[in-house]
């Protein structure tokens, strides 16, 4: 019942936000907001940046790849230096090169992947100053990405797409700032943590217990983790932890943080290409894909555990408890690890590991479609965008004229960059999962046996490429082979997709637009959207499906009552 | 000329059987040679396959089995019907091509020297700018223009048109194609073609696909299918060690079936017989397209630019009714304007004599005694005679005013409004006036073909603009144009307007189509971008286009973008069905894969399959055999029907989508079926 | 690409001091003047209302069977096929019986997400009364009244699962049993 009106008003939010979001993005972008203006002209003026100049695709790469390999140094020499850095009351020592390594990578990325746990491993000023500046900078760098595909759809015969850094101050300063800043206070005020002070120690004098309870700069942490659909937590239970996720509301909010972003950019792409229902329809096509992830993880989740009932539970009415927050229950975990995993954000408020093996499986494939569903900032809509631009071109074959989208021909350069960004991720997962699971490195990291020992080393690649950063988190990643092929994995996810489609965007804003006729295929038709699905099942989904079958699948079937270990 | 009477339906002239005895021992033996790793290489799907081949024949060798050995004869034989589809559509062109190739062999030439002698030379010797003489019974030997004399020629050497058509020096049918055959007449013939590029040449070439290039969105489908082969190799290869973890061992012939179950091999085996297929139903038709990519280009043609004339209405205006003005009879007008088209040739000229004739019994006389003719010019833009004291005049309504003005005479009040609202019931109003008179006016008429207006709603309906380009008035031009059903019309049409007019579709990003034959056509068929040149016209309009239409039939336009979209549906139909046949295959294969790692997987076994060897076999031998099955279809073409794109995307989703989801769930069933009968396990 | 180089450095510099420094500052100070409580950590004199304990014996109402240390917070990322899974429910379940507790709900006998979960299911709690009013000599409907007064949420009526409060309920059982003595 709660969890029906909480759907309902989650749906029902972030349609109210859509326009309006999507609306505030295409204006961020196209450079009409002003009220910030004070804080971003100072900023173009230490950067050296003329606002209103342009970059060809080429440049606009060049600034994003040299930027992305700046931001890992600045990380990882914080991270390194942190001992001997202001803001670390516990006294935290550097953090170990490997580590550090792959943790830069890993919030450049805007994966967030976590081999270790933040209370005990990251001052504050690394959590600050270090890590949450990559949550907005990694989010921001998302979005222009996604902004320039946009345009190159949006453009005419134009030989440039933006300017890496005006885009990215935009925004910063415009988008992720002023939402943070609020949020943070609404977090607050429901208990989430905002102080610079050490660890509280505490004394029950009802039973005796004692306890150092770690604390610091939280919420303003928490926001933005979401905001960006980066998802690194403060503390190692991320979500779950009630110091960052304190009520049902919080959890809720969490929700529409991570999801309002990605959803509006389809408003924001309708807006800037001239045509709301093009928009509507890739919404169209990720919340159904949204939905029937939801539905068959939900499904699961509120079915029993088949461990604990073999351990003789027999009341499991609520579903799989197990690693779940109380104030949340699984129904609402789900929703939110869900939407996480579909987002590309990988926080969680459970523990996702401990998922039934079909809800497990849920949180796999919203990754496996290549995270469209809607994915994470700019990077769900890019993606989107390259499976359409492949759509496109078969259907628009059917229709018998060479494939357009948008007025833009879609010919041989562009499947070849859009071929490259959807194979890019499936062939990472494969190759990194395949050696893992042959090299002992890899093997003995797994915390369970049996089928789903396979899946968290099949979910940590899955996780990592598609710059996800949510665990199946029994596997031991801290490790120099995990640190080492995750970095890989990651910045394959990356820039491996980015660069393909900034050069596809630029390839598309240098073409003139076609005439639209009623001979052109409309886009913009559910047709259309069960044409985009087929496609993102088909070759994006069906590439795991052997995959699958080894890991949650097999698990399912295996039982009943069949266990590991 | 040869204009057949129902241009729009095209008729495919040389269509062979496609089941040809020679035809096909020829492909068979042809897709054994195709065997080449040089040449398989050039398909990375069917590469793959080839190499799949390989490992599983070596792993048979090495333990041989009844299963191993299946799958690997399998592989081969998806290998051979690839090769086998390929050359079937290769050797229908050369078919063709052998009975092009026969005319041409040992023509002999009878060139002119500097000083008109003649000498004999082969026709593989005539270099362009030589001329050369051809009397009744000659064969043609080189492409030329005629500059000397008129013939009647029998083309269908080349066309399969077996009317004689006219050649003449001077105006727009001066052309001539090498390896016709002059029937009346002597004409000298400018060569224009260097030995070996002659329109047969180039046609024997086309149609054999020899040096094939690959067209645009051929190229960028080939890399798709690579890409789509690529993914699927690392989801194969991975699983060996994935079933490894679990404790399991897959068989590597297994592995290999999947991949090549996986990979787009349907359509990555036909891919090349669709696009040598639809170069020859475009020859089939009579149009030769200069390149691969004018066809494509079709497809995507968002405006078709139509002549009026022959296009859109029948050849000529005929004259119609006979308006005297004043209290002239009509007799004498009739009389008058039969003795100024006495020596018009034209066939508006004729009609009026035939009018003049039907109306009022007038005959056709000898001009007798004094009299000058007076030429059409189009300076003038009248015609007439001067008989005694009478010049009479027939012309243009503003022409033969301004005349009688200038003779000091008085227009009847009536004229200018008649001749207006002939103008504007989309006739052409010819005023005939004697001295200083205006007698009347000659109504001639346009008949618009019979049918053209419903093929006219099937290109709206296809996003398709039709823009009809005429001389004529404004005026006259809309009203024919909405009788028509066109979109729009260009009237008073000059060499510079069409130009305009093209360029300004193009700016609009709009993809322009246009035939055109005379000399000043050739800069719009050269800025259009597909422009087909009538065979008639000349050299210079031929050169400008990228297709030829051998029948110079202009409808034909229509037909060619109908085969050019024909073209690009089958690539697309096939891909998508394609692709949606891995689902099935996954369904039959995987719990056969996993069966000693997870035997609980067999709950997969959705089709509930013999055993997990006739489950593989079943899969792979259905991927080989639908190769098999849509040969025809991928030489044919899929079925096309003009409608709107919403409509075609829809119907051919549902066909080759969902048709290609289901299918192979039946068909590998029925083999599995089969194949446990055999007592297979 | 040196000017690439150039930018992206004063860029790094500039927006981690707005973004980094200046924004969680800004909200530090912020949070500590209008939520001074909440924003560090919900703290009273028993320890934070947001990080579970372990209660042992059978005068206390138990929470999840979690590590409850905030210093390593997380789940126990058993899978839902593990023996090691089974087993430690099957623990918790003995312990349970031993107490008393013979049906304890599953969030009693799993452990949380986040493993120092505060809150328990209201019917987790109310499997405890028993067990409980005996170790207290208490009626088991004035434990029930009070384990219905501290239940909290779901917040707005539909947002998350009423819970109870583990420390909460001590608290408010501790004061009952002062009171009563």
């Amino acid at each position: 019942m709660g969890f029906g009106i909480t759907v309902l008003v989650l749906a029902l939010v972030l349609a109210l936000l859509w326009r309006p979001l999507g609306a505030y993005m295409a204006r961020i972008y196209g450079g009409e907001m002003r009220w910030l203006a004070w804080l971003e002209r100072p900023v173009y003026r230490a950067i050296g940046v003329d606002p209103s100049s342009e970059q060809s695709w080429k440049r606009y790469a060049g600034a994003t790849v040299v930027f992305s390999a700046v931001s890992v140094v600045f990380v990882y020499l914080i991270e390194r230096l942190q001992g001997v850095l202001p803001l670390n009351p516990q006294h935290l020592p550097a953090v170990p090169p490997l580590l550090a390594l792959n943790t830069a990578i890993s919030f450049m990325t805007n994966t967030n992947w976590q081999n270790y746990a933040g209370e005990a491993t990251m001052s504050y000023l690394t959590q600050m100053a270090a890590l949450a500046v990559q949550q907005f900078l990694s989010a921001a760098v998302g979005i222009q990405v996604a902004l320039v595909l946009v345009r190159g759809f949006s453009r005419r015969e134009s030989p440039t797409v933006g300017n890496f850094w005006v885009d990215l101050v935009r925004g910063s300063i415009y988008l992720l700032l002023p939402i943070s800043a609020v949020m943070t206070l609404v977090f607050v005020s429901q208990g989430a943590v905002q102080t610079l002070a050490g660890p509280a120690h505490v004394h029950d004098a009802l039973n005796g217990v004692s306890q150092t309870i770690p604390l610091g700069p939280v919420a303003s942490m928490s926001v933005i983790k979401q905001l960006g659909t980066n998802g690194g937590g403060f503390f190692n239970a991320n979500s779950a932890d009630p110091f960052e996720n304190p009520t049902g509301l919080t959890n809720l909010l969490e929700i529409v943080l991570l999801l309002c972003i990605p959803f509006s950019l389809t408003y924001t792409f309708g807006r800037m290409v001239g045509s709301l229902r093009q928009g509507l329809a890739l919404l169209a096509t990720m919340v159904v894909l949204f939905g029937a992830v939801l539905g068959m993880s939900l499904a699961a989740e509120v079915g029993p555990n088949p461990a604990v009932r073999a351990a003789g539970v027999t009341s499991q009415s609520g579903g799989n408890e197990v690693g779940k927050e109380t104030r949340f229950g699984p129904a609402a975990s789900d929703l939110f690890d869900i939407a996480s995993t579909s987002t590309s954000t990988g926080s969680v408020d459970a523990a996702n590991d401990s998922f039934t093996p079909i809800g497990g499986a849920g949180l796999l494939v919203g990754m496996m479609l290549g995270e469209v569903s809607p994915g994470g900032v700019g990077s769900g809509l890019y993606t989107m965008l390259l499976f359409a631009v492949v759509a496109v071109f078969v259907g628009g074959l059917m229709v018998g004229r060479t494939p357009e989208y948008l007025g833009k021909k879609i010919q041989a350069r562009e499947v070849k960059l859009a071929s490259l960004g959807v194979l890019m991720m499936p062939v990472t997962v494969l190759t990194l999962a395949a050696l893992a699971v042959a090299l002992p490195a890899g093997r003995s990291a797994v915390l369970n046996l049996g089928p789903h020992g396979f899946s968290e080393i099949l979910y940590a690649f899955v996780s990592q490429a598609n710059n996800n950063g949510s665990a199946f988190a029994g596997l031991s990643a801290n490790t120099a082979f995990y640190n080492l092929t995750g970095a890989l994995a990651m910045t394959l996810g990356r820039l491996g997709i980015m660069l393909p489609v900034l050069a596809l965007g630029g390839a598309l804003a240098a073409k003139p637009k076609v005439a639209e006729t009623a001979g052109t295929m409309r886009t913009d038709r559910p047709v259309f959207v069960g044409l985009l699905l087929g496609t993102v099942v088909l070759v994006g989904g069906l590439t795991f499906l052997p995959a699958l079958a080894l890991g949650p699948i097999a698990e399912s079937l295996v039982g009943p009552g069949r266990l590991f270990g | 000329m040869s204009v057949a009477s129902n241009p729009v339906a095209g008729r495919a002239r040389k269509q062979l059987a496609w089941l040809d005895r020679r035809v096909m021992t020829r492909a068979l033996l042809e897709s054994l040679r195709k065997l080449d790793p040089r040449v398989q290489v050039r398909n990375p799907v069917m590469f793959v396959v080839c190499v799949g081949t390989v490992v599983t024949a070596a792993e048979s060798v090495a333990r041989p089995t009844v299963f191993d050995w299946g799958v690997t004869v399998t592989l081969l034989a998806t290998v051979i019907f690839a090769n086998f589809a390929e050359a079937t559509a290769e050797s229908r062109g050369r078919a063709q091509a052998a009975s092009l190739r026969q005319t041409r062999t040992g023509t002999q030439a009878r060139r002119l020297g500097a000083e008109g002698r003649e000498e004999r030379v082969s026709a593989a010797e005539l270099r362009r700018g030589d001329r050369v003489v051809c009397e009744p019974g000659d064969l043609i030997p080189s492409d030329g223009d005629v500059v000397e004399g008129v013939a009647s020629v029998d083309e269908s050497a080349v066309t399969g048109e077996s009317a004689p058509v006219i050649r003449e020096s001077g105006g727009d049918r001066s052309a001539v194609t090498g390896g016709t055959r002059v029937l009346s007449d002597r004409i000298v013939v400018q060569i224009s073609a260097e030995p070996g590029q002659t329109f047969l040449d180039r046609m024997i070439e086309l149609v054999e696909g020899a040096n094939r290039q690959k067209t645009p969105n051929e190229l960028a489908l080939t890399i798709l299918l690579a890409a789509l082969t690529i993914i699927f190799i690392p989801v194969c290869v991975a699983l060996a060690p994935f079933a490894g973890y679990a404790g399991g061992q897959v068989s590597v012939v297994i592995l290999v079936a999947l991949l090549v179950c996986l990979i787009p091999t349907t359509i990555g085996a036909l891919i090349s017989a669709i696009g040598i297929a639809g170069m020859d139903r475009l020859v089939q038709r009579n149009v030769l397209a200069m390149s691969g990519r004018a066809v494509e280009a079709a497809g995507d043609v968002n405006t078709l630019l139509l002549d009026k004339t022959g296009t859109i209405t029948l050849g000529n205006r005929r004259a119609e009714q006979f308006y005297p003005v004043g209290r002239v009879a009509e007799r004498k007008l009739a009389e008058a304007a039969q003795l100024a088209s006495l020596a018009d040739d034209t066939p508006e000229g004729r009609s009026i004599v035939v009018l003049a004739k039907e109306r009022f019994g007038i005959r056709e006389r000898q001009l007798a005694g004094e009299h000058a003719i007076v030429p059409f010019s189009a300076r003038t833009r009248m015609s007439g005679i001067d008989m005694g004291g009478h010049q009479i005049r027939k012309g243009a309504a503003d022409a033969v005013r301004a005349w009688v003005e200038e003779r000091g005479g008085q227009l009847p009040p009536d004229l200018t409004p008649l001749v207006e609202r002939l103008a504007q019931a989309g006739s052409t109003p010819l005023v005939v006036a004697e001295n200083a008179s205006a007698l009347g006016v000659i109504e001639l008429k346009d008949v618009v073909k019979a049918g053209i207006r419903a093929r006219f709603d099937e290109m709206r309906r296809m996003g398709i603009r039709t823009v009809m380009v005429t001389g004529d008035n404004p005026l006259t031009a809309a009203t024919i144009a909405a009788e028509a059903g066109v979109d729009d019309f260009l009237a008073e049409a000059t060499p510079e307007t069409k130009l305009a007019l093209i360029r300004r579709e193009q700016e609009g990003g709009r993809l322009v189509a246009m035939a055109g034959d005379g000399t000043n056509d050739a800069p719009a068929l050269a800025q259009a971008d597909v422009g087909v040149a009538m065979n008639t016209g000349t050299m210079a309009a031929k050169e400008a286009g990228n297709m030829v239409d051998l029948d110079s039939n202009p409808t034909k336009l229509i037909e060619v973008v109908a085969i050019g979209k024909q073209l690009l549906i089958t690539r697309g139909a096939l891909t998508t069905f394609s692709i949606a046949n891995d689902v099935a295959k996954y369904f039959a294969i995987i719990p056969a894969l996993f069966v000693t790692t997870y035997p609980q997987l067999g709950a997969l076994n959705v089709l509930r399959l013999h055993s997990p060897h006739t489950a593989v076999l079943s899969a792979v031998i259905f991927n080989a055999l639908v190769i098999v099955a849509l040969i025809p279809l991928a030489v044919r073409g899929v079925r096309y029907r003009p409608a709107s794109a919403s409509a075609l995307l829809r119907r051919n989703l549902l066909i080759y989508g969902v048709g290609g989801l289901v299918a192979p769930f039946v068909f590998i069933k029925l083999i599995d079926m089969a194949l446990a009968a055999l007592g297979l396990h | 690409m040196l000017l690439h180089l150039r930018r992206a450095l004063l860029a790094m510099l500039v927006l981690t001091v707005i973004l980094g420094l200046a924004y969680p500052l800004a909200e530090t100070g912020l949070a500590q003047w209008w939520f001074p409580a909440q924003a560090s950590g919900s703290i009273g004199r028993d320890g934070s209302s947001l990080v579970g304990q372990h209660w042992q014996g059978r005068e206390w109402f138990h929470g999840r069977p979690d590590p409850d240390d905030p210093g390593a917070t997380g789940g126990s990322q058993l899978g839902p096929t593990s023996k090691v899974l089974e087993q430690e429910v099957r623990a918790a379940l003995r312990a349970e019986h031993a107490l008393g507790v013979e049906h304890p709900p599953a969030n009693l006998v799993t452990s949380s997400g986040s493993g120092v979960d505060p809150d328990i299911s209201p019917a987790a709690a109310l499997a405890q009364v028993d067990q409980v009013a005996r170790a207290r000599h208490l009626s088991r409907a004035r434990l029930r009244r009070l384990v219905r007064a501290v239940e909290q949420g779901p917040e707005l009526g539909f947002l998350g699962e009423p819970v109870i409060n583990v420390l909460a309920l001590n608290q408010a059982l501790q004061k009952l049993a002062d009171r009563s003595r």
